[in-house]
């Protein structure tokens, strides 16, 4: 059995002298002998070695060595070596959250050039040092339209993840608020829908570009038209593509949400990603979670603190702006890491990569296959002839995930394939899984 | 240290994205691209791993100091857990996998099934979820499920119960939820005052949160009590698993009757903090809860493979994308899995036992407003010292002179003046001898120079900084 405690015998017996006990058990005489465990039947422990073998073996149990043409919202993106040397230095993982600055400049300084560099991608004013991920984002957001203008409508648009859209609807069981899904016509956002309904009792509009199912939209109309009613206009974006697309901001959007896996982050089976929130500046006293700013110490030095603290729970509490206490700070370091190492250049480069080679495949495929119309990114809708469901599991047998079948959030979407290319998919690759695809027609 | 992006130099890279054809951009039209930079700085390889590094080293850590922070039980992180979800069949592993084909997630299924197995008997629930990304967030969850099971029932209920000694999370994770708080006193004894809870209860209490231990340290001694008063309201007891460490194998939530329990993974398991996250907050239910639980939930069929299950009858929905923080729960699965019962005991038993030492030992120099056994951690007060205009903060930023973390200050605030110590099972008694000649030095320095601790910290690259500037004048970004 590994064991962590340093005690030896010795220690234990002056230690116990010192508190004046009898025993370490006789420390935990207030707990009622009548509510001691009815059970604790747990198996013996392992050594470090026998654990790790027996994870190893649960690691092989997964199959991982299918190439993934599926995104979803989540891409196989690749993670320079330099992002885990700097997220498993030990000074960061193991340290707390920054509330003692004069032992966390570290942590601190990471996450303002994170905010830094959130805020200029979405091309907004100021960004918050993280969220649990791209979901929770988007509720956040909602709840901040919600403060901010004290309506209760949110208009969303059924092209954002729908996974997305569980979690909103999931948070808001309890709450005097609307949430109102519009229908997408076939895989478009519905514009003369959504006008429709805007009025003055909605708190915010939630649009998602690429959409779920990989539709590049402009939204700067809508968004036109939300400030004439005031509303709060929320983008959801995907950080990868806005390397090349037009971001939140130019769009004119208020809040844009996004979850960060694509800059740094492994898939790991769904977490943990990163939930990225930039605004406005007028947005930032109604912010959710910590925010770094910058001042100066006592002999007028340059460093960091956690600020505007009045708006978090362990201040405000019932009235905080969110309940969020930790957050996903490590992910956080790791985006910043990652587009550090992109940088400027590098970044738009990575960013085009994607879109060349979902072209490459586009083109591929169109000649035999149905794609949907209209501009697309890294992922794009493939219309089959048949179910989409039994067609990935004609494509995992010839050892690809070929996609996303949009049956599994749009049942009457059935013969839906939702692809997607990311630049870590060699021209070779393509090829091959064209042919695949092809022949599993 | 300068920001990253002044030592940004024009044409400079860090990473070669690949060959690129700049002709692929045509796929998009002039109106859907991007007009202004992204503004990222241009640097190479080194100048970033050495920003970072460099960043890295201003930073206490549990690896490099002692790190007695109350509340977020600062133990030490062992490394097999971050070798472990590092293995690359759990990295590479795309969620949607388990969608498409659950034969091809076995593994991850199995992880997240057997852990909330080893977790239901950890604390005597019923079934757990992994979807909760941090403590919070299962509070959350916990109280939508309150929601779910008063809807269900056609109950009317408006309030959640918080004892004043709560952490913030509590009440505004009810709050988040859509309920009104009700705030409820201490009592002397550092419980939670059971005439001011008789008071106040009413047929609109949805359900009461504890925590236990109390953030005060100490066992509630009236628990059985509360969860009386709880059922003759149908009132749900909530349980949060913040203070866990001090109890594995002592008692188990389920048995003394609570409904619903999150567990803080980052804290009792020994997953790292991150500098703020990523946690994990899962949450078990009792019986007349399993119903509602979010979907979908990790189970095993009569053939023994591992499935998506998704029969919940009246499930709330999803608070997170898929399973939760899949790389944290990892990391606290290889660690149950190391210390299996007997460790878990040991830890319980050796983190209470350093609490008391560090209490026995500075109780003669700092106040003890609760003055009896304490759990897993143990709060002073610096009322004493404030005679001499020495402040907990100024305490604690004097540790940090020491090479010392300081304990976490100013809460619970039910205690003026908090300084609550929390040192965790895995550190030995050397290190907490060293903390408390320094704590006993800080007393009497306080006393004859105070001044000196009013000026700490010294040794630290910045000396204090001035918090209200920044919250003023506030700069959000480098630029």
């Amino acid at each position: 059995m590994a064991k962590f405690t340093p005690h030896t015998e010795n220690e234990i017996k002056q230690m116990l002298s010192d508190v004046g006990a009898a025993s370490i058990d006789s420390l935990f005489a207030d707990i009622p002998s009548g509510l001691r465990p009815a059970s604790f039947n747990l198996p013996e422990g392992m050594t470090e070695y026998e654990a790790l073998n027996r994870l190893g073996s649960l690691s092989a149990a997964n199959r991982t060595d299918k190439a993934l043409f599926m995104g979803g919202g989540f891409y196989d993106h690749f993670i320079p070596a330099a992002v885990d040397a700097i997220s498993s230095r030990a000074e960061f993982y193991t340290a707390y959250t920054p509330y003692q600055p004069e032992a966390s400049q570290g942590t601190l300084q990471a996450i303002f050039e994170y905010q830094t560099m959130t805020a200029k991608l979405t091309g907004l004013d100021v960004a918050n040092a993280s969220l649990y991920d791209g979901g929770t984002a988007i509720y956040e957001a909602a709840a901040m339209a919600v403060r901010t203008n004290g309506r209760s409508k949110i208009i969303i648009d059924a092209g954002v993840n729908p996974v997305y859209r569980k979690i909103l609807k999931t948070y808001v069981i309890n709450q005097d608020v609307d949430i109102i899904e519009v229908d997408l016509r076939d895989i478009y956002t519905d514009r003369e829908k959504i006008k429709s309904l805007l009025d003055d009792r909605t708190a915010a509009l939630i649009l998602q570009t690429p959409n779920y199912f990989g539709i590049v939209d402009d939204y700067s109309d809508l968004f036109k038209l939300c400030d004439e009613k005031e509303i709060t206009k929320i983008a959801v974006f995907y950080p990868m593509s806005l390397g090349i697309l037009k971001t939140p901001g130019e769009m004119g959007a208020d809040i844009a949400v996004g979850d960060g896996q694509s800059l740094g982050l492994p898939l790991s089976f769904g977490g943990p990603y990163l939930g990225i929130m930039a605004a406005s500046k007028g947005y930032v006293r109604k912010m959710p979670g910590r925010i770094v700013g910058e001042t100066v110490d006592r002999n007028g030095k340059k460093c960091y603190v956690l600020t505007l603290q009045a708006r978090e729970q362990h201040i405000r509490r019932e009235k905080a702006t969110s309940n969020i206490c930790s957050n996903q700070a490590l992910c956080a370091l790791r985006a910043v890491v990652y587009l550090s190492l992109m940088g400027k250049e590098g970044f738009r480069k990575i960013s085009l990569l994607n879109l060349e080679r979902a072209s490459y495949l586009k083109e591929k495929l169109v000649k035999f296959a149905e794609i949907k119309q209209g501009v697309t990114y890294n992922e794009f809708t493939v219309k089959l002839n048949g179910g989409a469901g039994e067609f990935v599991k004609k494509m995992e047998k010839k050892g690809y995930y070929a996609g996303i079948p949009a049956s599994i959030y749009f049942p009457d979407k059935k013969n839906y394939l939702i692809v997607a290319v990311t630049e870590k998919r060699t021209i070779e690759e393509i090829d091959k899984f064209a042919d695949a695809f092809k022949s599993a027609l | 240290m300068d920001n990253i992006f002044s030592k940004s130099v024009k044409g400079r890279s860090g990473v070669d994205a690949g060959r690129v054809d700049e002709a692929s951009i045509s796929a998009i039209p002039e109106a859907l691209r991007r007009v202004t930079e992204s503004s990222l700085p241009e640097l190479s390889e080194l100048d970033v791993v050495r920003h970072f590094t460099l960043l890295s080293q201003k930073n206490f850590s549990v690896d490099t100091h002692f790190y007695p922070l109350g509340s977020c039980t600062m133990k030490y992180n062992p490394k097999a857990n971050e070798a472990a979800a590092a293995l690359p069949g759990f990295t590479g592993l795309h969620p949607y996998t388990a969608f498409i084909d659950e034969e091809a997630a076995q593994g991850a299924l199995e992880v997240i099934y057997e852990i909330s197995r080893q977790l239901c008997e950890i604390t005597g629930m019923k079934r757990f979820t992994t979807q909760p990304y941090a403590g919070a967030h299962g509070e959350l969850l916990g109280i939508l499920l309150t929601a779910a099971y008063h809807r269900k029932k056609g109950n009317n209920k408006k309030y959640i119960v918080v004892p004043e000694s709560a952490h913030g999370t509590n009440p505004a994770s009810a709050a988040v939820a859509g309920y009104s708080i009700i705030t409820v006193a201490v009592d002397r004894d550092g419980g939670i005052d059971i005439d001011s809870l008789k008071e106040k209860m009413n047929d609109e209490v949805a359900g009461i949160m504890m925590t236990l231990p109390s953030t005060l340290g100490v066992f509630e001694r009236r628990i059985k009590e509360v969860v009386e008063i709880a059922k003759k309201y149908d009132a749900l007891m909530y349980y949060d698993g913040a203070n866990l460490n001090a109890i594995l194998g002592k008692l188990r939530p389920g048995d003394v009757g609570f409904d619903i329990v999150h567990i803080n993974l980052h804290k009792t398991f020994s997953t790292p903090h991150g500098g703020g996250g990523p946690g994990s907050g899962v949450v078990g239910v009792s019986e007349r809860l399993l119903d509602f639980l979010p979907v979908p939930v990790a189970a095993k069929d009569a053939s023994g493979r591992f499935i998506l299950d998704y029969s919940v009858k009246h499930s709330i929905g999803q608070v997170a994308s898929f399973f939760g923080n899949f790389g944290v729960i990892l990391k606290a699965y290889t660690y149950i899995l190391m210390l299996g019962r007997e460790g878990l005991i040991d830890l319980s038993e050796k983190a209470v036992l350093n609490a008391n030492y560090c209490m026995a030992r500075l109780k003669p120099y700092y106040d003890l407003p609760y003055d009896r056994t304490c759990m897993h951690e143990v709060v002073f007060s610096a009322k004493r010292q404030n005679s001499s205009g020495v402040h907990a903060t100024d305490i604690a930023k004097a540790l940090i002179d020491r090479g010392i973390h300081p304990p976490t200050i100013y809460f619970p605030l039910v205690v003026e003046e908090a300084i609550m110590i929390e040192p965790t099972e895995t550190e030995s008694k050397e290190t907490m001898d060293i903390f408390i000649e320094a704590m006993k030095e800080i007393a009497s320095l306080a006393e004859s120079d105070p001044e000196k601790i009013k000026n700490a910290p010294v040794t630290t690259d910045i000396s204090r900084p001035d918090e209200t500037k920044a919250a003023r004048d506030l700069k959000l970004t480098c630029f």
